[in-house]
């Protein structure tokens, strides 16, 4: 897996995404996974410390592809209007094969929630979306 | 940039009855034949005739157009012993036989783990006109595979729907129009391809469910189905909810007598019991089959229905989920419900699906 351990293009413009929408320090992991079952994420909403690297496991377990894109809500809007066919380059926007595994390291700069969704055709609007928040250690 | 070819729905469909003036006479369809073998198409129907412990599956594959291929996954009760092209007239000739609106009363009705790995087998390989139809065995992810590697491009509900298929029967019929072909026929969009298949069973089985495959939860599925058995049958779900029974009755001599001069209908009985059920739903609530007994015995299953899953006893549910209908009485032989049927089809786009994704055709 080629994702990288930086998270600098949208840590800024996500101060003012809901800062401290979970307790400050709740339950926050440095290591986490999310697994896709039946097109939807499980869980659909994590808590991760802001400014720590989080190691986040993708587990694909439907027959089909998907994607795991994290961010900002100006990420998602440039998603949902056309991006890569395949994403590995960035540790934020991953790609995960059917029936298969992607580890990804971030660091969440700042504290905020952001969303992660699938932006593959019919896949948000089938449920694929799920909330992550990153709060002070 | 990558875009995605839209889902094209496949179509299995009938034409409406008013298309149809001549009911008593083969010859009185040809209007609706192409000179390329084609028959017109109206709405998604269906026939499922039960008779000596086999059913006939006719549908009809309508030709989406385009420069591609497209296709459809539909789940199998069993294993078809055969496939071939269906009679011309077979489901025109249904609908004319049949009202529009729905009987007052009916018959008495309300009456797993996906497979694991291993892959996929290949059962048979058919071509019908422009149609290449594969049926396939497999348990829901295997199909799903299959499905990729030969150009299927599979909606987010599928991993489910599969499952829910292949828990119960492991068989897939998929089944591709090759446009050049179609184009070569003379065939254009809205034209279908009769097929016919037939696969012995306990009792009948029709899938629905998999008719919302790729649609969105508030799009309407519509939809005729046509029971033909050798008498009046049970089925479940009950009707309500988007399922309403609108013919229910001895079938008459002239239809049997048009049926059984088309094409492959040579088995056609001398009396059997007729039985439309219409469909009108939204996606989001079509998340069962229909399950028939026309054995005699009023005990559709439950399981068969896809409304309780394979761990649970068939004999004694505890609790029905609310199809909206009535639930079944087991014990009650009265007229009461009735329900279903259905048609399939997944719709799939083929081929290029790395290269064009949808957001960017729009």
């Amino acid at each position: 897996m080629r994702v990288g351990a930086s998270f600098l293009t949208f840590a800024a413009g996500v101060l003012t995404l809901g800062a401290g929408a979970c307790g400050v320090g709740a339950d926050a992991s440095r290591e986490l996974t999310i697994a896709i079952h039946y097109s939807h994420f499980v869980p659909d909403s994590v808590t991760v410390p802001a400014g720590q690297p989080v190691a986040i496991t993708l587990r694909n377990e439907d027959p089909i592809e998907h994607e795991w894109i994290v961010g900002p809500p100006d990420v998602h809007e440039r998603h949902r209007t056309g991006t890569e066919p395949f994403h590995d380059q960035i540790a934020t926007e991953v790609t995960i094969p059917a029936l298969e595994l992607r580890t990804t390291t971030v660091t969440f700069e700042r504290p905020g929630e952001y969303l992660y969704i699938c932006h593959l055709p019919g896949h948000e609007a089938y449920g694929m979306v799920g909330r992550l928040h990153a709060v002070e250690d | 940039m990558r875009k995605l070819i839209a889902l094209l729905p496949a179509c299995i469909a009938l034409v409406g009855a008013s298309l149809f003036h001549e009911p008593s006479s083969a010859s009185a369809c040809a209007g609706l034949i192409g000179s390329n073998g084609a028959v017109n198409l109206g709405r998604t129907t269906t026939l499922a005739a039960y008779h000596d412990g086999v059913e006939h599956y006719v549908t009809a594959f309508e030709f989406q157009g385009g420069g591609g291929q497209f296709g459809s996954l539909i789940p199998l009760p069993g294993v078809p012993t055969n496939v071939e092209r269906g009679g011309d007239w077979t489901l025109q000739r249904l609908e004319k036989e049949t009202p529009a609106t729905p009987v007052p009363g009916g018959p008495a009705t309300g009456g797993g783990a996906a497979g694991g790995a291993g892959g996929v087998s290949v059962l048979q390989e058919v071509r019908i006109d422009a149609l290449d139809l594969t049926v396939l065995s497999g348990g829901g992810p295997d199909v799903a595979v299959w499905a990729k590697e030969h150009g299927f491009r599979l909606s987010p509900d599928a991993p489910e729907v599969l499952d829910f298929y292949a828990s119960r029967s492991p068989v897939f019929l998929a089944a591709v129009f090759d446009s050049a072909a179609a184009t070569a026929r003379g065939q254009t969009f809205g034209d279908g391809t009769p097929v016919h298949i037939t696969m012995p069973l306990d009792n009948p089985w029709v899938p629905l469910r998999i008719l919302g495959l790729g649609k969105r939860a508030e799009d309407f599925i519509r939809a005729d189905v046509f029971l033909l058995t050798d008498e009046g049958p049970e089925f479940l779900p009950a009707v309500g909810n988007g399922l309403s029974l609108t013919y229910y009755g001895q079938a008459s001599d002239s239809l049997l007598n048009d049926l059984r001069a088309d094409a492959g209908m040579g088995w056609m009985p001398d009396s059997a019991w007729l039985t439309k059920l219409v469909i009108s739903s939204p996606t989001g609530k079509l998340r069962y089959d229909l399950a028939v007994d026309a054995s005699g015995e009023g005990r559709p299953s439950l399981m068969s229905a896809g409304l309780i899953p394979l761990s649970v006893s068939d004999e004694a549910p505890s609790q029905l989920p609310n199809t909206g209908g009535t639930p079944r009485n087991l014990s009650d032989n009265g007229f009461e419900t009735a329900a279903i049927a259905a048609s399939i089809l997944v719709l799939v786009a083929l081929g290029g699906w790395r290269s064009t994704r949808r957001r960017n055709a729009r």
